[in-house]
Formats: C-alpha cells, sequence, structure tokens
C-alpha cells in the first residue's frame, strides 16, 4: 500500500484496474457504436426515399425492399429461386472443389505429376476466371452448365493452390516421425500429412467460397430461367428495383452465412490448433 | 554345415553393427564403426558436436541408407528425438499409440502414460503441455512399442535442468523396467555417468574410447578421464 502511495506520489500515476478518468466504452458499447452509423444510414435513406428525394423506382425504400422480401416470401418464389442458386453453388462447389483437391494432393505428394500438370494449371491460373464466360456460353449454352462450370472453375484454383501448399508445408520432422513408428503410406497420408495440410485447405475454401459466390451472381445474370440471378434479371424487364435491391441483398447475406460456415469448420477442425481452438 | 555368425550374435543383443560406412555425398562421417548393445544394456555415447552421432543414430533407426556395412536389429527400434515430435492434431493418447497396431490400443497409451506421469491426460492436446510433459509423452510413444532397442538423441538437451533430473530418474526406472538395449546420445558427461551401464566416446566417425561403469565405479575418476578424451582440460 505505502508502494502505491509512493508511487503515486512520486509518478502522479496509479496502477489500478479501475478505468482512467475520460470517457470510456465497454466492448458492448463499443459494439453498439459499430452499429450507429449503418443503422444512421438505413434510416437517412428511408426518409429520403418517404419523401421522395429518391426517385422510387430508382432506390426504393428499405421499408418497401422488406416488404418485397416478405410478400416473395409468401408466394414461395423467393425460396424456390435460393434454393436453385444454392444447388448450383453446391454442385459447382462439390466438382470444382473435388477436381482442386485432387490435383492438389497430386501434385503435392508427387514431383513428377507437379512436372506433369502444375505448370498448364498455373497458366490457366493467371486468367481471370470470368474473362473465359463468353467462351464457356459459346461451348455450353446459358443452361445449367454454363453456370456451374463457372462456379467449378473458380473454386478448383484455391483449393487446388491451397492443399498443394499444405501438403508441402508439413513439418518433415513429423513425416520422419511416422516412418519411425512404421506408419504405412496410408497412415502417413491420413495421420500426418492431410491432418498437417488442413488448416491451408481450409483457408483455401473459405477463398473459394467468395469466388463460388461471385461466379454464380456473374453467372445468374445471363440467361437464367430461375435462382437468384433470375429473379433479378426479370425484375429488371418490370424496374422493380425494389426486388433487385433484395437480390442483392441476398447475396450479400449469403456471402457472410458462407464464410461464417467456414469459420465455423475451421474452429471445429482445427481445435487442436493454436491459433483456433479453445484453451480447455 | 553352414555356421550363420550373424543369427547367434543376436541372440541376446539389442542391436549389432559391424563395419558400418556412412557417407553424405565424398564425405565420410562413419567409418568402420563396431557396436554390439546388449540386452537392457544402457550405451551413452558423447563426443564432439558434428563427430557423427546422430549420423549413427539414424543410421541405427533404419532413418538414412549406409553405405558399407550391416546393422542388425530385431524387430523395430524406437527413437526419441530432441524435440517430442508429437501430433498437435492428435490427442495425447493417439499420439503415443501411433503406428500400434492393437485392438486395446487405448488402454496401453493409458498404462504408458500413465507410467510417465501423464495418466489423466489421455484426452488433451500436445499444446496444453510444457516442454518437460512433452517428452515423457514421446518416451512413452516409443516404449509403448515394446522396444528391443530404444534410441534417444539428445532428448533431455531443451528441458530446464531441474526437469531434466527428473527425466533421468524416470528414464532409469522405465529402462529397468522394458529392458530394452539403450543408445543415448548426449553432450553433458555427468548425466551420462547418472545413466549408462557403458559410456562410449566417438572421434572421427569411429568408437575411439569406452568405458564399462560397474556399480561401485569411481565417478570423479571416469569423469576426468571422459573430459580428456573428449578434449576439455579439467583445470578445477
Ligand atoms: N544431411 C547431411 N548432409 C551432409 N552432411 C551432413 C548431413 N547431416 C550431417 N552431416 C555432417 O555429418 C557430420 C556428423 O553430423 P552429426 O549430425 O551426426 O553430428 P553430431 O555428432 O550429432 O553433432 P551434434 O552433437 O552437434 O548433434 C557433420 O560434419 C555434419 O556436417
Ligand atoms: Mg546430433
Amino acid at each position: 500500500m505505502s508502494v502505491t502511495t509512493a508511487f503515486t506520489a512520486n509518478e502522479g500515476r496509479t496502477y489500478s484496474s479501475a478505468p482512467a478518468p475520460g470517457f470510456r466504452l465497454g466492448s458492448s458499447g463499443l459494439v453498439a457504436l459499430s452499429w450507429l452509423v449503418p443503422v444512421l444510414l438505413l434510416i437517412t435513406w428511408e426518409v429520403l426515399a418517404r419523401y421522395g428525394w429518391i426517385e422510387p423506382h430508382l432506390l426504393p425504400a428499405p421499408s418497401k425492399v422488406a416488404l418485397t422480401a416478405y410478400k416473395l416470401t409468401v408466394s414461395g418464389t423467393l425460396l424456390h429461386d435460393l434454393a436453385v442458386s444454392l444447388l448450383r453453388a453446391a454442385i459447382g462447389f462439390a466438382i470444382g472443389g473435388g477436381i482442386g483437391f485432387a490435383l492438389g494432393t497430386l501434385v503435392g505428394f508427387s514431383r513428377i505429376a507437379e512436372a506433369v500438370i502444375d505448370r498448364s494449371v498455373q497458366m490457366v491460373r493467371a486468367i481471370p476466371f470470368l474473362a473465359v464466360l463468353p467462351l464457356v456460353i459459346v461451348w455450353l449454352g446459358v443452361g445449367e452448365g454454363q453456370k456451374i462450370f463457372l462456379v467449378a472453375l473458380g473454386v478448383a484454383f484455391p483449393i487446388y493452390v491451397n492443399t498443394t501448399l499444405g501438403i508441402r508445408q508439413v513439418d518433415p520432422k513429423l513425416i520422419e516421425l511416422g516412418r519411425v513408428q512404421g506408419l504405412s503410406t496410408w497412415e502417413l497420408i491420413t495421420r500426418i500429412i492431410l491432418p498437417g495440410a488442413l488448416p491451408s485447405i481450409l483457408t483455401g475454401v473459405r477463398f473459394s467460397l467468395a469466388t463460388a459466390w461471385l461466379a454464380l451472381v456473374v453467372a445468374e445474370t445471363i440467361g437464367a430461367q430461375a435462382g437468384l440471378g433470375f429473379l433479378a434479371l426479370d425484375a429488371r424487364e418490370f424496374l422493380r428495383t425494389d426486388v433487385i435491391v433484395l437480390t442483392v441483398i441476398i447475396y450479400a447475406l449469403i456471402g457472410v452465412v458462407a464464410d461464417s460456415l467456414a469459420r465455423l469448420l475451421e474452429r471445429r477442425l482445427l481445435q487442436w490448433h493454436p491459433n483456433y481452438g479453445a484453451v480447455r | 554345415m553352414t555356421v550363420q555368425p550373424r543369427a547367434s550374435a543376436f541372440q541376446n543383443n539389442a542391436v549389432v553393427v559391424s563395419h558400418l560406412r556412412r557417407a553424405y555425398g565424398t564425405r565420410t562421417v562413419i567409418d568402420h564403426l563396431n557396436l554390439v548393445i546388449g540386452q537392457g544394456e544402457f550405451v551413452v555415447l558423447l563426443g564432439e558436436s558434428g563427430c557423427g552421432k546422430t549420423t549413427l543414430l539414424r543410421a541405427l533407426a533404419g532413418l538414412d541408407p549406409v553405405q558399407g556395412g550391416t546393422i542388425e536389429v530385431p524387430g523395430r527400434p524406437a527413437v526419441v528425438f530432441q524435440e517430442h515430435r508429437l501430433l498437435p492434431w492428435e490427442t495425447l493418447w493417439r499420439n503415443v499409440t501411433l503406428g500400434l497396431h492393437v485392438p486395446d490400443a487405448r488402454a496401453r497409451a493409458a498404462d504408458a502414460l500413465g507410467e510417465v506421469g501423464l495418466g489423466d491426460r489421455l484426452d488433451d492436446w500436445p499444446r496444453n503441455l510444457s516442454g518437460g510433459q512433452a517428452q515423457r509423452v514421446a518416451l512413452a510413444r516409443a516404449l509403448v512399442q515394446a522396444p528391443k532397442l530404444l534410441l534417444l538423441d539428445e532428448p533431455f538437451a531443451a528441458l530446464d535442468a531441474l526437469t531434466r533430473l527428473r527425466m533421468h530418474g524416470l528414464v532409469k526406472d522405465l529402462v529397468a523396467r522394458h529392458q530394452p538395449g539403450v543408445l543415448l546420445v548426449t553432450h553433458d558427461v555427468d548425466e551420462a555417468l547418472r545413466l549408462g551401464n557403458r559410456i562410449l566416446v566417438m572421434r572421427h566417425g569411429v568408437i575411439a574410447a569406452e568405458h564399462r561403469l560397474r556399480p561401485d565405479h569411481d565417478s570423479a575418476g571416469v569423469r576426468a578421464e571422459l573430459l580428456r578424451e573428449l578434449g576439455v582440460t579439467s583445470s578445477h
């Protein structure tokens, strides 16, 4: 106590956990503050639209968009189109992810496979994958094939690159340990190399979710008979900006949900990892 | 009537090395090295840095190819490295039973971890362990394989002095119980004196000196000799 007093007297400071003088916010206060601007913007938007400062057919009021969302949900249109879009994304993701993972594993393990495959893949990867869209339309038309192909293309590369990288980065000392313990090749792969590569692979998954989504948005704006993109396209014909804004918001929401799911997956699968797992 | 000296030399030995030659490219590191370690025998290998101790141990572990001579080991030797080399993505009991193909793996892991004082940490992750604890798990992983030959390459070098002393006691007990032949590489002369039945000094790729320690050996005398052989002049 006397030490503290001496300190305080000499240095003019106290080393206690009490808040320093001045304005202090707790963490919940900061969260609330971070929401303040978006909410204010939303209110401003609503007010401007209500009082006709913004043309309603250019940008409808948020309340109008919400109402549209409600109506379309009740009629079942929205859910149907959402399901169609999600299915496309899922199929494209499975195909592209599968191919990326298979090739990445092959190249990660074998120098020969690397020599055969890697250069070509890297060359194709240099092309922004959306640039091949016109070509894809010529090949596959504007049906489901074109959309799934584009998603798969966008997904395959991040998964490929990160799988290869992950496998290469596995600690050689651990692989050596596997040999000392007499592991079979299969055990070596499943118990040491793939788990060691998993953090990198999951990073690839998160990247590829973003590209998958982008690919879908672009692919769906061209000749779709159903899906979120079709909903937006159809709305454009009738100048239904409320529907267009709604689809944009839904695209955003699904992007956020997909990212959270990927993070959740990381936390589950990497609970052993110091950077992810909670301390027990 | 064909005599098979190899098979007979094998009988009660953990390892028999004859005329071993090991080279990296054109540089020979081990040349015509002979070594026999008996079952239950604790052999400590000393030698200045870079003389080829790790090279020998890796050859015995079957990790590197050799360029001449023979190494005979009954079964697969177990190795404990300077680093624990636990798989961070496996729980402790899964780490301990890595490569062990038995139906009661978990029970065996529980026994082995119990022996090193970590019987209550079966489902814990390696990242929650201290350095000494992790090295104890590595020891459990080696012993659960019931090896005839146990190879230890400076396993205590990264530990603090107090933990190291405790590990000495533990290793001594475990070796006495399981009776593998042991080859321990270390830089610590006192560690060698405390643990070994026999101390070898390696120089220029061969065994240059050998001390068999009887229980009543004169520690100070052997110590002085070892230091001299290692090129350290003990002035005090
Ligand atoms: N992979 C390698 N390639 C080429 N030379 C090597 C390799 N590993 C070891 N050497 C050489 O072989 C010699 C013996 O090395 P080794 O690691 O066996 O020494 P050591 O006795 O274990 O030394 P320390 O006590 O420092 O661990 C050294 O001269 C080293 O430079
Ligand atoms: Mg060494």
